[in-house]
């Protein structure tokens, strides 16, 4: 027993070393350009393929081949951050926080193209490290000693970074830009240089974890994602910022998947999601992490919400005649288009409720999509219920755990908030995902189909726009309700906030569950819609799917998630058609539109009515 | 020989509100200037404007002869022209040694050459507390630390924001001992302040803005003599 507990610890304490890696590196980076660097885990990723490519190349056999392939990796994904950098995050410093991200993401798609492009869709086997091939033996059981070696060097890199950050000039500008990157500047230092170096040293940082990992693990196209995942856990734990808290925090979680995986296989994303509870209701901004400095940002006001004026009413009211007397033309396949459309779009309402009033954004709306999708499937295949009664059961999951998963997010705050829900989208994804007993894992639930009466397009169709319709226009209610006012009080200044008597938490965990329920409705329809549900619905790129389509059309305008589902559901079936890299193509276009409408369709066109003439206010 | 700084028709916005209204002054070299004014005046905006913090909306401001708006602040403050911020913006997680550290520039021509040793023959208290994290000082060494930090760079021009503001009598006098000990040095200062005292003490000359508005330009002298510009533009 002892011997089993001490080899799991060892497991445990090599696989957090390319946690550490990554994670301190996104924490670094974070700290100096206030940007979370979605596409840490894709420089991760890079870093392994291109490892394994050098190594190949340079003689896997010898030590210097195999080190120096290593090494150079993490010197190019150095460089591609670089690049990287200069390309993109430097046109979009001054964004806001979202779109930064939004831009980042973009990236992701792009590099898993790129990827799928240079090494192909199968998984490369690492080479074994020279030297580092045999097994020590310890307390009777054999240990490979390149997990020893991949201990050894969580900790030495960590050293390394202590060093630096104390010891250097580069390091002390780094920190001070990290406390005020404007007052740094004004004693001059170009912070341009700045910038660029700390994300190519963040990103040579990821893609060193990546390369160190070969030996361990395949590299994969999935890599990515599910490191970005566990490094947002990592960081939220140990304290965005915080160097040694990352090492913490990914000791902390390597060492429990690794007794989790032991003792209670299917649960050991749930004993994670406890830990990560646990601390952050003890310590809000992790481990050894702190509030946040105030550094204000300097945004712009935000364009007040106001009620629909009579023009949009009526257009509004024009649209949903024309969307009910449709049917009486339109060939099926068009309805079928147009009825996933409706879904999404309250997909995309329920996340802007959240996110424009409620200044909460959601990286992992998909999530409740998702378990309202199988809300319904689950009542239909086990209890044998209905459509009727189904589609009432959808929302009550995904609202359950909107309330569970609230009460943690509302606690934080911005990004914290954003990889928060990643994090919690990750888990239910791996539920439904692991759970193959209860919700047939990755081969998901078939046969969820309607009821007789609603089996025709038509009738479907109908059935969707009513409860879309209606959902939609309950939360347009709720926004210029006193709820949404306390909302959009919070959002604007929680402290004033609170001094006249809102209690801001319990608004924004309302606001949450709320939102949840409305995605919970959305993903019950679809589910009905498809006939079928699987894990990719509360995947990761589905929760992208609801930012794009709210901030294609304009956080801060009501109508926009409305005119963003239609227009980027529209994009994205066009580049599927298009090409076969529209991952590439759809990152792409995202990045290109967070540079170009850096306040989204809508509120793009708002900004342009406002420069032209006065008394235009977003609608 | 042409002025150190020479601002003219200044304007400058904070997103619709219009601070700077065509701002115009010159300066003279090894001149400590006094920018006074009520708050909300445009003091602190006609430093930022200099320094490239706020981007100036129309008008020019040239340094040493040389054109300087539109550029980049580390650009600006490369050329020779320090900023003491009025919030002091100490880096609170640095050391003194650390926050000097970062304002360290190589030696500049026409202008002294601080090392921390000098600046702490200045600053007696900071050298007493080298290794102490810029988060445990008291206001008055935090202003102190400021000042030295951005005098590490070398500058030509020294621009101080507001320098008393919410300090103990004790600590403003002091300060004004500073000011004076470095204009001994032939430093250029450009001072916003709002206490005449002070200002009195420190400064050769005095520019009062008033809604961003230039009001009065003249010598100390002048101003203490002009009781109307006085009552009208600075008594609260």
């Amino acid at each position: 027993m002892l011997d089993l507990i001490l080899t799991q610890t060892l497991n445990g304490l090599a696989s957090a070393s390319s946690l550490f890696l990554v994670a301190s590196g996104l924490s670094i980076i974070f700290g100096v350009t206030r940007i979370v660097n979605f596409a840490h885990g894709s420089l991760y990723m890079l870093g392994a393929y291109l490892g394994w490519t050098l190594v190949a190349w340079l003689g896997p056999a010898s030590p210097l081949g195999f080190w120096g392939g290593v090494v150079l990796a993490a010197l190019l994904v150095a460089g591609i951050g670089a690049l990287i950098e200069i390309a993109i995050l430097r046109r979009i410093y001054p964004a806001p926080e979202l779109f930064q991200l939004l831009a980042t993401f973009g990236v992701v798609l792009m590099i898993q193209d790129i990827a799928l492009a240079v090494w192909g869709p199968e998984d490369k086997l690492g080479p074994r490290a020279p030297g580092f091939r045999s097994f020590v033996i310890l307390f009777d059981s054999r240990f490979p000693s390149y997990e020893l070696l991949l201990i050894a060097i969580g900790p030495a890199v960590l050293a390394l970074l202590w060093f630096l950050f104390r010891k250097t000039r580069w390091g002390t500008l780094v920190r001070a830009a990290t406390q005020d990157r404007e007052m740094v500047g004004a004693l001059g230092v170009n912070q341009r240089l700045l910038f660029t170096s700390v994300f190519a040293f963040g990103a040579g940082l990821a893609g060193l974890g990546g390369a160190l990992q070969l030996p361990r693990e395949a590299a994969t196209l999935h890599m990515d994602l599910s490191m970005i995942a566990e490094v947002f856990v990592v960081v939220v734990v140990g304290g965005l910022g915080s160097v040694a808290g990352a090492y913490l925090a990914a000791v902390l979680i390597g060492v429990l998947h690794a007794f989790g995986i032991l003792i209670f296989p299917k649960i050991t994303l749930v004993l994670v999601f406890l830990v990560m509870a646990v601390v952050l209701v003890v310590k809000p901004y992790g481990l050894l992490g702190r509030r946040p400095a105030g550094q204000p940002r300097a945004t712009a006001v935000e364009p007040l919400l106001r009620p629909a004026d009579r023009a949009t009413k009526r257009a509004g009211l024009l649209a949903l005649l024309l969307l009910a007397a449709l049917p009486l033309a339109a060939p099926d396949s068009l309805l079928l288009i147009l009825t996933e459309l409706l879904i999404f779009t309250l997909f995309a309402a329920s996340l802007h409720f959240m996110m424009g009033p409620g200044g909460l954004a959601s990286f992992g709306h998909a999530a409740y999509f998702g378990l309202g999708a199988y809300g319904a499937a689950l009542a239909v295949k086990w209890l044998g219920a209905p459509m009727e009664p189904a589609l009432l059961f959808a929302p009550f999951l995904a609202g359950i755990a909107g309330v569970v998963f609230g009460w943690f997010c509302v606690r934080l705050s911005g990004v914290y908030l954003a990889m928060l829900t990643l994090a919690f989208a990750q888990i239910a994804w791996a539920t439904a995902f692991q759970w193959v007993e209860l919700t047939g894992g990755d081969n998901g639930i078939l046969g969820v189909w309607p009821s007789a009466w609603a089996v025709s397009k038509t009738a479907f169709y109908y059935l969707a726009l009513a409860i879309c319709a209606a959902c939609v226009l309950l939360l347009r209610v709720m926004i210029f309700s006193p709820l949404g006012y306390g909302l959009r009080a919070a959002r604007d200044n929680a402290l004033r906030a609170e001094a006249i008597g809102i209690d801001t938490m319990r608004v924004q965990w309302a606001a949450f569950a709320i939102a949840a329920l409305a995605a919970g409705v959305a993903g019950g329809l679809f589910a009905f819609f498809k006939g079928s549900v699987f894990p990719t619905y509360l995947a990761i790129p589905r929760s992208v799917d609801a930012l794009l389509m709210v901030l294609l059309g304009g956080v801060q305008t009501v109508s926009g998630p409305i005119v963003g589902a239609f227009a980027y559901a529209g994009l994205s079936e066009q580049l599927a058609k298009l090409t076969l890299y529209w991952r590439f193509a759809l990152g792409l276009a995202i990045v290109l539109l967070v540079m170009l409408f850096p306040r989204g369709l809508v509120g793009g066109f708002l900004a342009w009515r406002e420069r032209l003439g006065p008394g235009a206010g977003a609608r | 020989m042409s002025a150190l700084l020479a601002i003219a028709g200044l304007d400058a916005y904070y997103g619709r509100a219009h601070i700077l209204q065509g701002v115009g002054f010159d300066m003279g070299r090894g001149e400590v200037l006094a920018l006074m004014g009520r708050n909300g005046a445009g003091k602190s905006t006609t430093m930022k404007a200099v320094m490239g913090l706020v981007p100036p909306a129309g008008g020019t401001i040239r340094f040493d002869g040389q054109r300087i708006e539109g550029r980049e602040p580390f650009a600006i403050a490369r050329l020779g022209i320090g900023y003491v911020p009025e919030e002091r913006r100490i880096f609170s997680e640095l050391t003194v040694m650390e926050n000097l550290a970062v304002g360290r520039r190589p030696p500049r021509e026409g202008a002294p050459h601080w090392t921390p040793d000098r600046l702490f023959a200045l600053f007696p208290n900071l050298g007493r507390m080298r290794d102490r994290p810029g988060g445990a000082m008291s206001g008055g060494e935090q202003q102190m630390l400021t000042i030295a930090r951005t005098l590490m760079g070398n500058p030509r021009l020294l621009l101080l924001d507001e320098p008393s503001e919410g300090l103990a009598p004790v600590i403003v006098e002091a300060m004004a001992a500073t000011i004076l000990r470095l204009k001994e040095e032939g430093m250029s200062i450009l001072l916003s302040e709002q206490n005449l005292h002070f200002a009195g003490n420190v400064a050769d000359r005095a520019a009062i803005i008033e809604k961003g508005v230039i009001r009065f330009t003249g010598t100390m002298d002048a101003l203490k003599a002009n009781e109307a510009v006085r009552t009208q533009y600075l008594s609260v």
